[in-house]
Protein backbone atom coordinates (compact mmCIF):
# COMPACT_ATOMS: atom_id res chain seq x y z
CA UNK A 1 0.00 0.00 0.00
CA UNK A 2 2.90 2.28 0.51
CA UNK A 3 4.08 1.74 -2.68
CA UNK A 4 1.00 2.01 -4.46
CA UNK A 5 1.01 5.39 -2.54
CA UNK A 6 4.63 6.69 -3.68
CA UNK A 7 3.88 5.29 -6.74
CA UNK A 8 0.34 7.79 -6.89
CA UNK A 9 2.80 10.74 -6.38
CA UNK A 10 5.41 9.84 -8.45
CA UNK A 11 2.87 9.73 -11.58
CA UNK A 12 0.96 12.92 -10.43
CA UNK A 13 4.32 14.84 -11.15
CA UNK A 14 5.30 13.53 -14.09
CA UNK A 15 2.30 14.05 -15.37
CA UNK A 16 1.57 17.27 -13.82
CA UNK A 17 4.52 18.32 -15.65
CA UNK A 18 4.34 17.04 -18.97
CA UNK A 19 0.59 16.98 -19.14
CA UNK A 20 0.55 21.17 -19.14
CA UNK A 21 2.39 20.92 -22.33
CA UNK A 22 0.65 18.62 -24.40
CA UNK A 23 -2.67 20.26 -22.84
CA UNK A 24 -1.12 23.67 -24.20
CA UNK A 25 0.51 22.45 -26.98
CA UNK A 26 -2.23 20.82 -28.75
CA UNK A 27 -0.51 17.72 -28.99
CA UNK A 28 -2.55 14.74 -27.04
CA UNK A 29 -3.16 12.88 -30.68
CA UNK A 30 0.82 12.90 -30.61
CA UNK A 31 1.12 11.73 -26.92
CA UNK A 32 -1.81 8.83 -27.23
CA UNK A 33 0.14 7.58 -30.06
CA UNK A 34 3.17 7.52 -27.74
CA UNK A 35 1.50 6.22 -24.94
CA UNK A 36 0.30 2.95 -27.34
CA UNK A 37 3.68 2.44 -29.35
CA UNK A 38 5.15 1.75 -25.94
CA UNK A 39 3.01 -1.70 -25.61
CA UNK A 40 5.33 -2.71 -28.46
CA UNK A 41 7.86 -2.44 -25.61
CA UNK A 42 6.31 -4.08 -23.09
CA UNK A 43 5.88 -6.86 -25.49
CA UNK A 44 9.97 -6.83 -26.24
CA UNK A 45 10.07 -7.28 -22.42
CA UNK A 46 8.36 -10.20 -22.08
CA UNK A 47 10.09 -11.83 -25.02
CA UNK A 48 13.34 -10.94 -23.55
CA UNK A 49 12.65 -12.10 -20.57
CA UNK A 50 14.04 -8.34 -18.80
CA UNK A 51 11.48 -5.84 -16.93
CA UNK A 52 9.15 -4.90 -19.69
CA UNK A 53 9.04 -1.16 -18.10
CA UNK A 54 12.92 -1.14 -18.50
CA UNK A 55 12.53 -2.46 -22.12
CA UNK A 56 9.38 -0.17 -22.43
CA UNK A 57 11.67 2.97 -21.80
CA UNK A 58 13.90 2.72 -24.35
CA UNK A 59 11.37 1.13 -27.53
CA UNK A 60 9.00 4.28 -26.22
CA UNK A 61 11.66 7.40 -26.36
CA UNK A 62 12.65 5.33 -30.03
CA UNK A 63 9.40 5.43 -31.04
CA UNK A 64 8.32 9.13 -30.15
CA UNK A 65 11.67 10.49 -31.66
CA UNK A 66 10.04 8.41 -34.97
CA UNK A 67 7.05 9.82 -34.85
CA UNK A 68 8.32 13.26 -34.53
CA UNK A 69 11.48 12.85 -37.11
CA UNK A 70 8.99 11.24 -39.90
CA UNK A 71 6.36 14.20 -38.97
CA UNK A 72 8.50 16.68 -39.45
CA UNK A 73 11.16 15.80 -42.31
CA UNK A 74 8.23 14.27 -44.68
CA UNK A 75 5.78 15.80 -46.04
CA UNK A 76 3.34 13.34 -44.13
CA UNK A 77 0.45 14.47 -42.62
CA UNK A 78 1.30 14.54 -39.00
CA UNK A 79 -1.48 12.59 -38.07
CA UNK A 80 -0.98 9.79 -40.27
CA UNK A 81 2.38 9.15 -39.01
CA UNK A 82 0.91 9.13 -35.64
CA UNK A 83 -1.84 6.61 -36.61
CA UNK A 84 0.37 4.26 -38.07
CA UNK A 85 3.03 4.37 -35.38
CA UNK A 86 0.50 3.81 -32.90
CA UNK A 87 -1.33 0.60 -34.75
CA UNK A 88 2.32 -1.13 -35.58
CA UNK A 89 3.48 -0.38 -32.02
CA UNK A 90 0.58 -1.71 -30.66
CA UNK A 91 1.14 -4.57 -33.10
CA UNK A 92 4.55 -5.44 -32.10
CA UNK A 93 3.33 -5.77 -28.64
CA UNK A 94 0.98 -8.58 -30.14
CA UNK A 95 3.73 -10.45 -31.41
CA UNK A 96 6.04 -10.06 -29.37
CA UNK A 97 4.07 -11.47 -26.46
CA UNK A 98 2.68 -14.17 -28.55
CA UNK A 99 6.09 -15.11 -28.87
CA UNK A 100 7.00 -15.07 -25.53
CA UNK A 101 7.39 -19.11 -23.77
CA UNK A 102 4.89 -19.15 -20.67
CA UNK A 103 2.04 -17.33 -19.97
CA UNK A 104 2.02 -13.82 -19.80
CA UNK A 105 -0.22 -13.65 -16.38
CA UNK A 106 0.29 -10.13 -15.22
CA UNK A 107 0.04 -8.41 -19.51
CA UNK A 108 -3.37 -6.91 -17.98
CA UNK A 109 -1.49 -4.53 -15.63
CA UNK A 110 0.43 -3.17 -18.21
CA UNK A 111 -2.49 -2.54 -20.02
CA UNK A 112 -5.16 -1.28 -17.77
CA UNK A 113 -2.80 -0.36 -15.03
CA UNK A 114 -2.42 -1.86 -10.78
CA UNK A 115 -0.84 0.60 -8.87
CA UNK A 116 -1.02 -2.13 -5.74
CA UNK A 117 1.07 -3.61 -7.42
CA UNK A 118 4.04 -1.76 -8.51
CA UNK A 119 7.41 -3.38 -7.40
CA UNK A 120 9.84 -1.01 -5.37
CA UNK A 121 12.16 -1.48 -8.73
CA UNK A 122 9.77 0.16 -10.94
CA UNK A 123 9.08 2.95 -7.97
CA UNK A 124 12.98 3.71 -8.32
CA UNK A 125 12.89 4.15 -12.50
CA UNK A 126 10.13 6.45 -11.72
CA UNK A 127 11.59 8.41 -9.56
CA UNK A 128 14.77 8.70 -11.48
CA UNK A 129 12.46 9.22 -14.50
CA UNK A 130 10.59 12.35 -12.83
CA UNK A 131 13.75 13.76 -11.84
CA UNK A 132 15.07 13.95 -15.43
CA UNK A 133 11.46 15.12 -16.50
CA UNK A 134 11.59 18.27 -13.99
CA UNK A 135 15.18 18.93 -14.78
CA UNK A 136 15.08 19.07 -18.05
CA UNK A 137 11.66 21.16 -18.07
CA UNK A 138 13.51 23.54 -15.40
CA UNK A 139 16.62 23.78 -18.32
CA UNK A 140 14.36 24.07 -21.03
CA UNK A 141 11.30 25.98 -19.82
CA UNK A 142 11.78 29.30 -22.10
CA UNK A 143 12.74 27.41 -25.32
CA UNK A 144 9.19 24.72 -24.70
CA UNK A 145 7.36 28.21 -23.94
CA UNK A 146 8.58 29.46 -26.96
CA UNK A 147 7.74 26.52 -29.33
CA UNK A 148 4.08 26.07 -27.62
CA UNK A 149 3.13 29.44 -27.86
CA UNK A 150 3.95 30.22 -31.40
CA UNK A 151 6.75 28.24 -33.12
CA UNK A 152 7.21 30.42 -35.93
CA UNK A 153 8.25 33.18 -34.41
CA UNK A 154 10.40 31.04 -32.44
CA UNK A 155 12.57 29.96 -35.76
CA UNK A 156 12.37 33.75 -36.52
CA UNK A 157 14.29 34.79 -33.17
CA UNK A 158 16.59 31.47 -33.45
CA UNK A 159 15.14 28.70 -30.87
CA UNK A 160 15.92 25.14 -32.16
CA UNK A 161 12.35 24.33 -32.36
CA UNK A 162 13.12 20.88 -34.10
CA UNK A 163 15.91 19.67 -30.80
CA UNK A 164 13.07 21.14 -28.61
CA UNK A 165 9.89 19.64 -30.02
CA UNK A 166 11.75 16.45 -29.98
CA UNK A 167 13.00 16.63 -26.61
CA UNK A 168 9.52 17.47 -25.40
CA UNK A 169 8.16 14.29 -27.47
CA UNK A 170 11.18 12.41 -25.34
CA UNK A 171 9.77 13.62 -22.19
CA UNK A 172 6.26 12.52 -23.12
CA UNK A 173 7.58 9.22 -23.45
CA UNK A 174 9.55 8.85 -20.13
CA UNK A 175 5.94 10.24 -18.82
CA UNK A 176 3.99 7.21 -20.34
CA UNK A 177 7.00 5.09 -19.11
CA UNK A 178 6.30 6.24 -15.34
CA UNK A 179 2.12 5.97 -16.13
CA UNK A 180 2.14 2.54 -17.19
CA UNK A 181 2.06 0.68 -13.94
CA UNK A 182 -0.47 3.46 -12.27
CA UNK A 183 -2.59 3.59 -15.01
CA UNK A 184 -2.21 1.18 -18.02
CA UNK A 185 -1.05 1.62 -21.55
CA UNK A 186 -4.71 2.21 -23.03
CA UNK A 187 -6.01 4.83 -19.81
CA UNK A 188 -2.18 6.89 -19.80
CA UNK A 189 -3.85 9.92 -22.34
CA UNK A 190 -6.35 10.25 -19.50
CA UNK A 191 -3.81 11.27 -16.80
CA UNK A 192 -1.55 13.31 -19.67
CA UNK A 193 -4.74 15.53 -19.94
CA UNK A 194 -7.41 15.64 -17.35
CA UNK A 195 -5.45 17.17 -14.72
CA UNK A 196 -4.00 19.73 -16.86
CA UNK A 197 -7.50 20.52 -18.38
CA UNK A 198 -8.35 21.14 -14.60
CA UNK A 199 -5.71 23.47 -13.85
CA UNK A 200 -6.16 25.70 -16.82
CA UNK A 201 -9.50 26.31 -16.03
CA UNK A 202 -8.15 27.97 -12.89
CA UNK A 203 -5.11 29.59 -13.94
CA UNK A 204 -3.30 31.74 -16.86
CA UNK A 205 0.51 31.23 -15.63
CA UNK A 206 1.99 27.68 -16.89
CA UNK A 207 4.48 27.06 -13.72
CA UNK A 208 1.25 27.59 -11.45
CA UNK A 209 -0.91 24.86 -14.12
CA UNK A 210 2.01 23.11 -13.46
CA UNK A 211 1.74 22.74 -9.70
CA UNK A 212 -2.10 23.20 -9.79
CA UNK A 213 -2.65 19.66 -12.02
CA UNK A 214 -0.10 17.98 -10.10
CA UNK A 215 -1.75 18.21 -7.30
CA UNK A 216 -4.97 17.75 -8.97
CA UNK A 217 -3.28 14.08 -10.11
CA UNK A 218 -2.70 13.62 -7.00
CA UNK A 219 -6.18 14.11 -5.66
CA UNK A 220 -7.54 11.85 -8.72
CA UNK A 221 -4.79 8.98 -8.40
CA UNK A 222 -5.37 8.64 -4.60
CA UNK A 223 -9.29 8.55 -4.34
CA UNK A 224 -9.38 6.35 -7.68
CA UNK A 225 -6.87 3.95 -4.98
CA UNK A 226 -9.32 4.42 -2.48
CA UNK A 227 -12.90 3.95 -4.30
CA UNK A 228 -10.97 1.12 -6.05
CA UNK A 229 -10.87 -0.31 -2.74
CA UNK A 230 -13.69 0.16 -0.85
CA UNK A 231 -15.62 -1.43 -4.34
CA UNK A 232 -13.09 -3.51 -5.56
CA UNK A 233 -12.57 -2.40 -9.51
CA UNK A 234 -9.55 -2.10 -11.26
CA UNK A 235 -7.64 0.67 -9.77
CA UNK A 236 -6.56 2.51 -12.98
CA UNK A 237 -10.22 2.25 -14.41
CA UNK A 238 -11.42 3.73 -11.51
CA UNK A 239 -8.90 6.39 -11.73
CA UNK A 240 -9.50 7.46 -14.79
CA UNK A 241 -13.56 7.84 -14.22
CA UNK A 242 -12.67 9.83 -11.18
CA UNK A 243 -10.67 12.11 -13.12
CA UNK A 244 -13.58 12.46 -15.90
CA UNK A 245 -16.17 13.09 -12.88
CA UNK A 246 -14.37 15.81 -11.06
CA UNK A 247 -12.73 17.26 -14.57
CA UNK A 248 -17.12 17.28 -14.80
CA UNK A 249 -17.44 19.20 -12.04
CA UNK A 250 -14.43 21.76 -12.44
CA UNK A 251 -15.70 22.25 -15.43
CA UNK A 252 -19.68 23.46 -13.75
CA UNK A 253 -17.91 25.39 -11.48
CA UNK A 254 -15.57 26.94 -13.72
CA UNK A 255 -18.56 28.08 -15.80
CA UNK A 256 -20.71 29.53 -12.69
CA UNK A 257 -17.75 31.18 -11.41
CA UNK A 258 -17.12 32.79 -15.20
CA UNK A 259 -21.06 34.10 -15.49
CA UNK A 260 -20.69 35.75 -12.14
CA UNK A 261 -17.41 36.75 -12.84
CA UNK A 262 -16.90 37.41 -17.01
CA UNK A 263 -13.34 36.15 -17.81
CA UNK A 264 -13.19 38.34 -20.95
CA UNK A 265 -14.67 41.28 -17.99
CA UNK A 266 -12.31 44.79 -19.28
CA UNK A 267 -9.11 45.55 -17.64
CA UNK B 1 24.21 55.04 -43.32
CA UNK B 2 20.79 56.18 -44.34
CA UNK B 3 20.81 53.87 -48.15
CA UNK B 4 22.66 51.44 -46.34
CA UNK B 5 21.13 48.19 -47.47
CA UNK B 6 19.31 46.05 -45.63
CA UNK B 7 17.41 43.61 -47.94
CA UNK B 8 18.21 42.36 -51.27
CA UNK B 9 16.04 39.81 -53.51
CA UNK B 10 17.68 39.01 -56.50
CA UNK B 11 15.11 37.11 -59.12
CA UNK B 12 13.43 34.95 -56.51
CA UNK B 13 11.53 32.52 -57.33
CA UNK B 14 8.83 30.55 -55.20
CA UNK B 15 6.76 27.67 -56.01
CA UNK B 16 4.59 25.82 -54.11
CA UNK B 17 3.54 22.25 -55.60
CA UNK B 18 4.59 23.17 -58.87
CA UNK B 19 2.34 26.72 -58.50
CA UNK B 20 4.64 29.72 -58.62
CA UNK B 21 3.90 32.14 -55.83
CA UNK B 22 6.79 34.57 -56.71
CA UNK B 23 8.24 35.21 -59.94
CA UNK B 24 11.08 37.13 -60.68
CA UNK B 25 10.76 38.82 -57.85
CA UNK B 26 13.44 41.70 -57.08
CA UNK B 27 13.53 43.88 -54.36
CA UNK B 28 15.92 46.37 -52.37
CA UNK B 29 14.95 47.79 -49.08
CA UNK B 30 17.23 50.30 -47.47
CA UNK B 31 17.97 51.29 -43.67
CA UNK B 32 15.17 54.26 -44.13
CA UNK B 33 12.36 52.96 -45.86
CA UNK B 34 8.97 52.73 -44.81
CA UNK B 35 7.58 50.50 -47.66
CA UNK B 36 4.00 48.99 -48.07
CA UNK B 37 3.44 46.34 -50.19
CA UNK B 38 -0.17 45.73 -51.06
CA UNK B 39 -1.90 43.06 -53.30
CA UNK B 40 -4.71 40.46 -53.17
CA UNK B 41 -4.65 37.75 -50.81
CA UNK B 42 -2.99 35.09 -52.32
CA UNK B 43 -0.59 37.13 -54.09
CA UNK B 44 2.72 36.43 -52.14
CA UNK B 45 2.89 38.96 -49.53
CA UNK B 46 3.12 36.49 -46.52
CA UNK B 47 5.33 34.19 -48.56
CA UNK B 48 7.62 37.44 -49.48
CA UNK B 49 8.09 38.01 -45.62
CA UNK B 50 9.13 34.53 -45.40
CA UNK B 51 11.60 34.02 -48.10
CA UNK B 52 12.84 37.21 -46.04
CA UNK B 53 13.11 35.82 -42.63
CA UNK B 54 14.62 32.52 -44.42
CA UNK B 55 11.04 30.25 -43.07
CA UNK B 56 10.21 29.90 -46.84
CA UNK B 57 13.27 28.53 -49.42
CA UNK B 58 13.28 30.59 -53.09
CA UNK B 59 13.37 27.30 -55.73
CA UNK B 60 15.42 29.56 -57.23
CA UNK B 61 17.09 33.27 -57.26
CA UNK B 62 18.94 34.91 -53.90
CA UNK B 63 18.05 36.72 -50.74
CA UNK B 64 20.72 38.40 -48.57
CA UNK B 65 19.72 40.15 -45.46
CA UNK B 66 22.09 42.23 -44.08
CA UNK B 67 24.56 40.97 -46.24
CA UNK B 68 24.48 37.50 -45.60
CA UNK B 69 21.75 34.62 -45.49
CA UNK B 70 18.46 34.73 -44.23
CA UNK B 71 18.81 32.09 -41.44
CA UNK B 72 21.97 33.83 -39.86
CA UNK B 73 20.58 37.05 -40.17
CA UNK B 74 16.81 37.16 -39.69
CA UNK B 75 17.65 38.13 -35.55
CA UNK B 76 17.85 41.54 -36.80
CA UNK B 77 14.50 41.45 -38.34
CA UNK B 78 11.58 42.24 -35.89
CA UNK B 79 8.96 40.35 -37.16
CA UNK B 80 5.04 40.61 -36.39
CA UNK B 81 3.01 37.86 -37.93
CA UNK B 82 -0.81 38.08 -38.58
CA UNK B 83 -2.65 38.12 -35.24
CA UNK B 84 -4.57 35.03 -35.44
CA UNK B 85 -2.03 32.41 -35.50
CA UNK B 86 -1.53 32.16 -32.14
CA UNK B 87 -3.96 29.90 -29.54
CA UNK B 88 -5.51 33.18 -27.42
CA UNK B 89 -6.86 30.43 -24.84
CA UNK B 90 -2.97 30.18 -24.12
CA UNK B 91 -1.69 30.52 -20.41
CA UNK B 92 1.05 33.19 -20.76
CA UNK B 93 1.05 36.94 -19.72
CA UNK B 94 1.96 39.98 -21.84
CA UNK B 95 5.14 40.45 -20.41
CA UNK B 96 6.01 36.79 -21.04
CA UNK B 97 5.15 37.04 -24.93
CA UNK B 98 7.48 39.72 -25.12
CA UNK B 99 10.43 38.39 -23.44
CA UNK B 100 10.13 35.54 -25.96
CA UNK B 101 11.27 38.54 -28.21
CA UNK B 102 14.89 38.18 -26.47
CA UNK B 103 15.37 34.86 -27.01
CA UNK B 104 17.55 34.81 -29.68
CA UNK B 105 20.08 37.16 -26.78
CA UNK B 106 19.34 34.68 -24.18
CA UNK B 107 20.43 31.07 -25.46
CA UNK B 108 19.14 27.72 -24.90
CA UNK B 109 19.07 27.11 -20.92
CA UNK B 110 19.99 30.16 -19.50
CA UNK B 111 17.04 32.30 -17.80
CA UNK B 112 15.81 36.07 -18.82
CA UNK B 113 18.10 38.13 -17.38
CA UNK B 114 16.88 41.88 -15.33
CA UNK B 115 18.29 43.29 -18.13
CA UNK B 116 15.82 41.59 -20.61
CA UNK B 117 13.36 42.38 -18.57
CA UNK B 118 13.95 46.16 -18.44
CA UNK B 119 13.94 45.84 -22.19
CA UNK B 120 10.96 44.48 -22.04
CA UNK B 121 9.51 47.16 -19.78
CA UNK B 122 11.03 49.08 -22.18
CA UNK B 123 8.99 48.18 -25.27
CA UNK B 124 5.63 47.64 -23.56
CA UNK B 125 6.57 51.59 -22.81
CA UNK B 126 7.00 52.16 -26.52
CA UNK B 127 3.63 50.78 -27.34
CA UNK B 128 1.44 51.83 -24.69
CA UNK B 129 0.53 48.59 -23.17
CA UNK B 130 2.70 49.05 -20.08
CA UNK B 131 -0.10 49.00 -17.67
CA UNK B 132 -1.18 45.77 -19.06
CA UNK B 133 1.85 43.54 -18.57
CA UNK B 134 0.62 40.63 -16.21
CA UNK B 135 -2.65 40.08 -18.14
CA UNK B 136 -3.11 37.13 -20.06
CA UNK B 137 -2.50 37.45 -23.41
CA UNK B 138 -6.13 36.38 -24.63
CA UNK B 139 -7.92 39.23 -22.68
CA UNK B 140 -6.80 41.68 -24.71
CA UNK B 141 -8.21 43.17 -27.90
CA UNK B 142 -6.99 42.63 -31.14
CA UNK B 143 -5.44 46.46 -31.56
CA UNK B 144 -4.15 46.05 -28.22
CA UNK B 145 -2.38 42.29 -29.03
CA UNK B 146 -1.41 43.44 -31.82
CA UNK B 147 1.19 45.91 -30.07
CA UNK B 148 2.16 43.38 -27.86
CA UNK B 149 3.23 41.50 -30.58
CA UNK B 150 5.23 44.82 -31.97
CA UNK B 151 6.25 44.83 -28.42
CA UNK B 152 8.28 41.53 -28.43
CA UNK B 153 9.53 42.15 -32.17
CA UNK B 154 10.85 45.37 -30.70
CA UNK B 155 12.31 44.04 -27.72
CA UNK B 156 15.54 42.70 -29.49
CA UNK B 157 16.28 46.07 -30.80
CA UNK B 158 15.79 45.18 -34.59
CA UNK B 159 17.11 46.98 -37.46
CA UNK B 160 13.97 46.65 -39.59
CA UNK B 161 10.65 45.46 -38.76
CA UNK B 162 9.06 43.14 -41.12
CA UNK B 163 4.58 43.41 -40.13
CA UNK B 164 2.38 41.01 -41.79
CA UNK B 165 -1.77 42.49 -42.18
CA UNK B 166 -0.92 44.05 -38.99
CA UNK B 167 -4.94 45.63 -39.17
CA UNK B 168 -6.67 42.44 -39.15
CA UNK B 169 -9.19 42.29 -36.56
CA UNK B 170 -8.15 45.81 -34.87
CA UNK B 171 -11.38 48.32 -35.31
CA UNK B 172 -11.10 51.65 -37.19
CA UNK B 173 -10.14 54.43 -34.08
CA UNK B 174 -6.88 51.68 -32.95
CA UNK B 175 -5.90 51.34 -36.31
CA UNK B 176 -4.95 54.74 -36.89
CA UNK B 177 -3.46 55.08 -33.29
CA UNK B 178 -1.82 51.73 -34.78
CA UNK B 179 -0.08 53.31 -37.61
CA UNK B 180 0.72 56.68 -35.36
CA UNK B 181 2.84 54.36 -33.46
CA UNK B 182 5.07 52.98 -36.91
CA UNK B 183 5.09 56.35 -38.20
CA UNK B 184 6.91 57.25 -34.47
CA UNK B 185 9.22 54.01 -35.18
CA UNK B 186 10.32 54.88 -38.82
CA UNK B 187 12.75 57.04 -37.53
CA UNK B 188 14.64 54.26 -35.74
CA UNK B 189 14.16 51.59 -38.08
CA UNK B 190 12.95 50.20 -41.64
CA UNK B 191 9.34 48.94 -42.13
CA UNK B 192 8.03 46.80 -43.78
CA UNK B 193 4.36 46.10 -43.85
CA UNK B 194 2.10 44.05 -46.20
CA UNK B 195 -1.63 44.68 -46.13
CA UNK B 196 -4.78 44.12 -48.61
CA UNK B 197 -5.99 47.58 -47.49
CA UNK B 198 -4.36 50.07 -49.87
CA UNK B 199 -6.23 53.59 -48.57
CA UNK B 200 -5.06 53.19 -45.18
CA UNK B 201 -1.36 52.23 -45.96
CA UNK B 202 -0.91 54.25 -48.55
CA UNK B 203 -1.34 57.36 -46.12
CA UNK B 204 1.60 56.69 -43.73
CA UNK B 205 3.92 54.42 -45.64
CA UNK B 206 6.74 56.50 -47.85
CA UNK B 207 7.28 53.97 -51.14
CA UNK B 208 4.33 51.54 -52.38
CA UNK B 209 4.64 48.36 -53.97
CA UNK B 210 2.47 46.00 -55.40
CA UNK B 211 2.36 42.27 -55.48
CA UNK B 212 0.64 40.09 -57.03
CA UNK B 213 3.27 36.94 -58.02
CA UNK B 214 5.15 39.93 -59.53
CA UNK B 215 6.34 42.56 -57.84
CA UNK B 216 5.82 46.54 -58.93
CA UNK B 217 8.10 48.49 -57.50
CA UNK B 218 10.18 51.59 -58.66
CA UNK B 219 11.18 53.05 -55.20
CA UNK B 220 8.65 55.82 -54.81
CA UNK B 221 5.22 55.87 -53.65
CA UNK B 222 3.57 57.08 -57.41
CA UNK B 223 1.52 53.94 -58.22
CA UNK B 224 0.39 54.13 -61.53
CA UNK B 225 -3.15 52.36 -63.10
CA UNK B 226 -1.46 50.51 -65.21
CA UNK B 227 0.41 48.65 -62.13
CA UNK B 228 -2.65 48.52 -59.94
CA UNK B 229 -4.47 47.08 -63.09
CA UNK B 230 -1.52 44.45 -63.45
CA UNK B 231 -1.75 43.61 -59.84
CA UNK B 232 -5.38 43.31 -59.16
CA UNK B 233 -6.52 42.29 -62.84
CA UNK B 234 -9.58 44.10 -62.15
CA UNK B 235 -8.89 47.43 -63.24
CA UNK B 236 -12.34 49.67 -62.95
CA UNK B 237 -13.56 48.91 -59.72
CA UNK B 238 -10.22 48.60 -57.97
CA UNK B 239 -9.35 52.21 -59.31
CA UNK B 240 -12.81 53.51 -58.49
CA UNK B 241 -12.61 52.27 -54.86
CA UNK B 242 -9.43 50.97 -53.29
CA UNK B 243 -7.24 54.27 -54.21
CA UNK B 244 -8.04 57.47 -53.96
CA UNK B 245 -6.24 60.03 -56.03
CA UNK B 246 -4.99 61.66 -53.09
CA UNK B 247 -2.50 58.89 -52.17
CA UNK B 248 -1.42 58.80 -55.21
CA UNK B 249 -0.62 62.48 -56.95
CA UNK B 250 -1.09 64.53 -53.42
CA UNK B 251 1.60 62.94 -51.27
Amino acid sequence: MRNALAAGVLAAIACGIIGVYVVVKKIVFISGGIAHASFGGIGLGFLLGINPVLVALFFTVASALGMGFVSRRTKLPQDTVIGIFWAVGMALGIIFVGLSPGYAGDLFSYLFGNILLVPTSDLILMLILDAVIALVVFLLYKGFLAISFDEEFGVVVGAPVEFLYLTLLCLIALTVVVLIRVVGIILVIAMLTIPAAVAKQFTYDLKKMMLLSTLVGIVFILCGLWLSYELDLASGATTVIVSGVLFLVSFGFRTLIARRRPLTQPP
Amino acid sequence: MADEELIRLEDVWVHYDNVAILEAVNLSIKRDDFLGIIGPNGGGKTTLLKVILGLVKPTSGKVTVLGGTPQRNRKFIGYVAQNSLFDHDFPISVLEVVLMGRYGKVGLVKRFSEDDKKAALKALQTVEMINYKDKQIGRLSGGEQQRVLIARALVAEPKMLLLDEPTTGVDMPMQTEFYELLAGLKYSMSIVLVSHDISAVSIYVDKIACLNHQLYYHGSKEVGPEVLEATYKCPVQMIAHGIPHRVLKEH
